[in-house]
């Protein structure tokens, strides 16, 4: 028998998360003069501001008895206090003031992680600090364009990070999931193309000629006031390594040229979602809806916000119960289907990354 | 950047030795759990000195990226506690108990400017720093310090490496480094990372404060193995435990005392943490504080000591030949913690 060199991926149900990325810390508004405590990537980090306002994360332990520093004090131009014993450390994570001694330990320091704010984020890069890249940062330009306007929320998901990045890599699941806001039969009729290249997978899927639901027709009429009739509907989901999925979605008015680059009779959304894996059960979800209408509408803004919230919160409560369901079962394993194929190259790209970093690092 | 401070401890096999500079021997190591070693890290392993077990810490000079092989480079100190003669006796084959890279001395990417100071055996903390600001295109200075070229490890590997970036300093070519200079070159944004001899320490630390660099931009580490005067047996006294101790030359106190059946408390065993401080109430001699503990008033005011690394000296100048001289030993009577 020829031996088949099979370049195979798996399915583990728990999967790990690459270090050497940048994930998403907080939003830019988050971070303050107030330090708060934040677990990524399975690492308490601690996060505040500068007086000059940079935000900066330092590992959220003390040196000397490894109390949290996010329960301490900002103090003078970049310090952190920490609420125990008053030992300060500097942005770099650098002792500068030892209570009760007249030098200060050379080997007093925590972890300071690199950050980079773009997008209305705190980005913050948790493994070797001398890859961290700012040019790494995967684009989410929507998210601070002055062509687009929208908000977000953050969703504590309790689930790993992959079965978030599983949901939306495969739309599918909003005619069952989503049934009264986006979802219609057409979702699991029509077909989609699947594409990937470098640390990036594209899945596109038309649906033309098609009633729009009741949250696109909506938005529909807010730009084009009592529209009625039929639509070309699209979803052009994007992924970039390691958790972050822009979703390309509008409607326009069905024949007028959108599926050939003609938008222009109809609306334009971006979901744009990134994921910050906490534990290995639970992540951050940063999510927001940007759209290139109505810019000006404050109204429209918190529609849309909260209307993909309760959108959202159904697919909260399904990763949940998924996550229970596959903790419960643990002689099961995950079957794949045709539609997962956006799903498994995000986790052959991740599972290369992953293993890149084993080749180069711990195995203890 | 991670301080890693837990000992893990594992086997290593020696897979190579070579002297590389006077005295200097590079020991190529692999060890059973591999880990990758960041710039500024180092391991600690066990010595047989007399047939007895004691620790050392070694600065990791090279190691490949998955950390199955690592280097470590010796110098015989003549007046060294014995671990120093150990280690040079090793051939490959052997085996030693080693920990997991540990880090007290971490690289923080992104300032604006470096300056990397080694003096002699000090580059093996340096060289693996200097490498990875040349990988990350920082604007960095390594400058290396010695007595002689041919006591100086590495550098004709170090000026393929680094080029202009490297600047050479030695005191037998009447090129010495002047403390002032250099320091006169560093501004706000620069962080200096040195390991090298006490004085060449000491003489920044005191130039930092002077100029009133930024504190926490004066990065070093210390295994506390080098003093400002060649080490003397010497006689601790502890009235309280009436014990009259020798130590001898290649003994810290605090082995001596312990060894004597003295319950001290330490930690570091390298002068940062002072727990092992113990009072002077009566000496004959000076002390050759070693410490980084004390700051200089306290230094000059010499009514405690950190016996894990300090020593007691006949002298003022400390010289041998003055010890050789005189009378007695010096004498140190203690009040222990």
């Amino acid at each position: 028998m020829t031996e088949v060199a099979a370049k195979s991926t798996t399915t583990a149900k728990i999967l790990g998360h690459p270090l050497n990325a940048w994930y998403v810390a907080a939003w830019d508004h988050e971070v303050t003069r107030k330090p708060m405590s934040r677990t990524i990537a399975k690492r308490p980090v601690a996060l505040f501001r500068t007086e000059e306002g940079k935000a900066v994360a330092l590992a959220d332990s003390c040196w000397h008895r490894l109390a949290p520093l996010s329960m301490g004090k900002t103090v003078g131009k970049d310090g952190l206090q920490c609420p125990y014993h008053g030992i300060v450390y500097n942005s770099a994570g650098r002792c500068i003031s030892m209570p009760a001694q007249e030098t200060i330990n050379p080997s007093a320091t925590v972890p300071s992680f690199p950050i980079v704010e773009r997008y209305r984020y705190v980005w913050i890069w948790m493994g070797d600090p001398s890859l961290a890249d700012p040019d790494l940062v995967p684009d989410m330009h929507q998210m601070s364009s002055e062509e687009w306007a929208g908000d977000g929320m953050t969703i504590a998901a309790a689930c790993n990070y992959q079965l978030i990045l599983d949901n939306l890599m495969d739309l599918t699941h909003e005619e069952f999931v989503h049934s009264s806001s986006i979802g219609q039969d057409e979702l699991s009729d029509s077909e989609f193309i699947t594409s990937h290249e470098g640390n990036r997978v594209t899945v596109s899927r038309w649906m033309r000629n098609i009633d729009a639901p009741p949250f696109w027709l909506k938005n529909m009429r807010d730009k084009f006031p009592g529209f009625e009739g039929k639509v070309d509907r699209w979803q052009i989901i994007h992924f970039e390594a390691p958790g972050t999925i822009n979703i390309d979605v509008g409607v326009a008015k069905a024949g007028t040229g959108a599926p050939e680059g003609d938008r222009s009779q109809g609306v334009n959304g971006f979901v744009m979602n990134t994921i910050t894996p906490e534990t290995d059960r639970t992540s951050h979800y940063f999510w927001a809806f940007m759209r290139n209408y109505c810019l000006d509408s404050q109204l429209i803004t918190t529609q849309l916000r909260d209307g993909v919230h309760g959108v959202f919160g159904e697919d909260e409560a399904m990763l949940k119960a998924q996550q229970e369901a596959i903790d419960a079962n643990p002689d099961y394993e995950f079957y794949n289907l045709n539609i997962d194929a956006g799903g498994m190259w995000v986790r052959r790209i991740l599972e290369g990354m992953l293993a890149a970093e084993a080749n180069q690092s711990a195995r203890a | 950047m991670a301080a890693t401070n837990i000992e893990l401890w594992q086997d290593a096999e020696v897979t190579r030795i070579a002297e590389i500079a006077d005295g200097i021997m590079r020991i190529e190591l692999a060890p059973a759990l591999p880990k990758r070693a960041e710039p500024g890290a180092h391991i600690d392993l066990m010595v047989r000195i007399n047939g007895e077990e004691a620790k050392r810490s070694y600065s990791i000079v090279e190691s490949s990226a998955d950390g199955t092989k690592l280097v470590i480079s010796v110098l015989k100190a003549p007046l060294s506690r014995g671990g120093s003669t150990f280690m040079h006796q090793l051939v490959p084959g052997d085996r030693l108990q080693i920990t997991q890279p540990l880090q007290n001395f971490p690289l923080r990417v992104g300032a604006a400017h470096y300056i990397l100071l080694a003096g002699g055996v000090g580059i093996t903390a340096m060289a693996n720093m200097a490498s990875v600001l040349k990988r990350l295109k920082a604007d960095y200075t390594l400058v290396f310090v010695g007595r002689k070229r041919s006591a100086m490890a590495y550098l004709a590997q170090l000026q393929d490496e680094h080029g202009s970036r490297l600047e050479v300093h030695v005191d037998a070519e009447g090129s010495s480094l002047n403390v002032n200079e250099l320091l006169a070159r560093a501004g706000a944004d620069t962080e200096l990372y040195m390991c090298g001899p006490i004085r060449l320490m000491d003489a920044v630390r005191r130039g930092w404060v002077e100029r009133e660099l930024d504190p926490s931009a004066l990065r070093y580490e210390t295994f506390g193995n080098s003093g400002w005067y060649d080490p003397e047996e010497f006689v601790v006294k502890v009235p309280k435990l009436n014990l009259e101790v020798t130590v001898p030359q290649g003994r810290s106190m605090l082995e001596a005392l312990e060894e004597a059946g003295a319950d001290m408390m330490s930690d570091c065993r390298k002068g940062e943490c002072g727990l092992c401080e113990v009072r002077i109430t009566e000496i004959t001699g000076r002390i050759d504080h070693r410490d980084v503990f004390y700051s200089e008033r306290q230094k000059r005011q010499s009514s405690k000591m950190n016996c894990c690394v300090s020593r007691v000296i006949t002298t003022e100048t400390g010289a041998q030949t003055d010890a050789s001289s005189n009378a007695g030993p010096a004498m140190v009577t203690i009040e222990p913690n």
